[in-house]
């Protein structure tokens, strides 16, 4: 991979920092007065998630990180390793890791299309779409009529995921979900 | 291509342009005389910390590499040697590489010099056009010397630690290895990581009696308190932001020429293009440029803070990306 020095780096640049594959968020030149400039760059580490924050001197330089996100769609799990299919036509699969998957275990649905990043062909992480549909399998009977009020209860879903979802809704119904903040949208 | 569009909004250009007309009004009522003067030039900034820009241009006396200026100072001063009495400028100004959130590689600089006047003067003065610029009182004015700060936010003394020791809290601080790193580097890297973010929250910070190593085109004096060589420079911050650099202006030829042979020595040891020296800018000083004092502010952060903007490009037209 080819190295980038501190002026070319940008969001999103992928880059190896410690041994690990980093996304830089931001970087911010530091120039006190007349003198000599440092860059203070926000790295996320793409296989734990953390934001790091370092200090580079002006024209420093790191190793580029051969990272990918690829869109793919969700198989099926055999209990160790979860299945994914590229969705550019190559039928091509990816078995990815719990250790990857990371909290996206509770957001899976057959079909769904998830963006997967792979580094040096390997998956690191599985992030679901912000919203997706998804069945309720358990929650208490629905109050008739009650559609206006506030208040809210658990509803167990098809993937696993718990949300608190207004009173109303029965069980069997399929409801729409921002998996970002992992709150109830509307009837799907 | 949908990047055509301004980073600046309509808007904020047409508070941005009523800032500037301000800034003209501050000047004309005191009489400072509005100038303008080449971006381009024979010679450049030799600055070891600043990269110009250059081009190539045909000139009658043929093909001739000219310099972009990183800020107005060398044509100005040729004006004050020539006579011209206190003057100010917006000029655009080049540094290559500076782009963040407040930084862009083109900018306005608003410079302007005050012959016989103290640094004293000159500050109170600066302080006033930033606080007519500013929609809020933003506090008292408080000064503090550049080794106080050292002193109270790192507990050493800039001036006389040994450099061993400055390189290991350098490092430590920044973590990034400094070892090999020199001592004005430590301190630029503890000033701007540590030190910096901390200025103008509480009221206008201003820092004083910068290192004599740090001087560049300012004289140096001793300090009254331990007979300390330092630079007669000062700084003005706010939010965390540096604004303007203000000079007691160095008006010894010699003295000013050794600081620009000594800039580029330092340039070939660390393989950096060496620049030009401006003769007739020395030319100018040995006719006789008068003491005083002058100021560089940086008018786009100024804005930006004016408009409680986070960052530079919010408050100019086409940001360099989109330039």
């Amino acid at each position: 991979m080819a190295n980038y020095s501190t002026n070319e780096f940008k969001g999103g640049l992928k880059v190896m920092l410690d041994g690990d594959p980093c996304a830089i968020v931001e970087n911010e030149l530091v120039k006190p007065g007349k003198g000599q400039a440092f860059s203070r760059v926000k790295l996320r580490n793409l296989i734990t998630g953390r934001v790091w924050e370092r200090t580079f001197k002006s024209g420093e330089s790191l190793e580029g990180a051969d990272v990918l996100d690829l869109d793919m769609e969700y198989l099926y799990t055999d209990g160790d390793m979860w299945h994914f299919m590229k969705t550019d036509g190559s039928f091509e699969q990816y078995a990815v890791e719990k250790k990857a998957l990371g909290d996206t275990e509770k957001w899976l649905k057959e079909q769904v299309v998830y963006t997967i990043t792979l580094w040096n062909d390997n998956a690191i992480s599985v992030v679901p779409p912000n919203f997706i549909e998804l069945e309720v399998t358990e929650t208490d009977p629905g109050l008739k009529g009650d559609t206006a009020q506030g208040g809210s209860k658990p509803a167990t879903l098809s993937s696993g995921a718990v949300v608190r979802v207004p009173l109303f809704i029965n069980q069997g119904e399929v409801l729409r979900i921002d998996t970002r903040s992992g709150e109830y949208v509307s009837r799907a | 291509m949908t990047d055509w569009q301004p980073t600046a909004s309509i808007d904020t250009l047409r508070q941005r342009a009523y800032l500037m007309a301000e800034v003209r009004r501050f000047f004309a009522e005191r009489e400072v005389l509005e100038v303008e003067t080449p971006v381009l030039g024979q010679g450049g900034s030799t600055d070891v910390h600043l990269a110009s820009l250059s081009c190539e241009a045909v000139t009658p006396q043929g093909h001739q590499r000219l310099w972009l200026q990183t800020s107005p100072e060398f044509a100005m001063k040729r004006l004050l040697a020539a006579g011209s009495g206190p003057i100010f400028q917006i000029a655009r100004s080049f540094r290559d590489g500076e782009v963040g959130r407040r930084h862009n590689i083109e900018f306005s600089m608003l410079e302007w010099y005050r012959p016989g006047w103290s640094l004293t003067q000159l500050l109170d003065e600066t302080q006033a056009l930033i606080r007519t610029l500013l929609p809020d009182d933003p506090g008292p004015t408080r000064q503090h010397a550049y080794r106080d700060l050292f002193l109270t936010h790192l507990h050493l003394d800039p001036f006389r630690v040994d450099l061993d020791t400055l390189r290991g809290v350098a490092s430590q601080r920044g973590q990034l290895d400094m070892s090999d790193a020199e001592r004005d580097g430590c301190l630029d890297l503890l000033m701007g990581l540590v030190i910096e973010p901390t200025l103008g929250h509480s009221g206008i910070d201003v820092v004083v009696d910068y290192p004599a190593s740090q001087a560049a085109l300012a004289r140096r004096h001793r300090d009254p308190r331990d007979g300390e060589w330092v630079a007669s420079r000062f700084e003005i911050y706010l939010k965390g932001i540096e604004l303007a650099n203000g000079y007691d202006e160095l008006t010894d030829a010699a003295e000013q020429r050794q600081r620009f042979v000594e800039d580029n020595v330092a340039r070939r040891a660390q393989k950096l293009p060496e620049v030009a020296v401006d003769e007739r800018l020395l030319a100018a000083i040995e006719s006789g440029m008068p003491e005083g004092s002058g100021v560089a502010l940086g008018l786009d952060r100024l804005i930006q803070l004016a408009l409680g903007r986070e960052r530079l490009s919010e408050v100019v037209a086409f940001a360099t990306p989109v330039c």
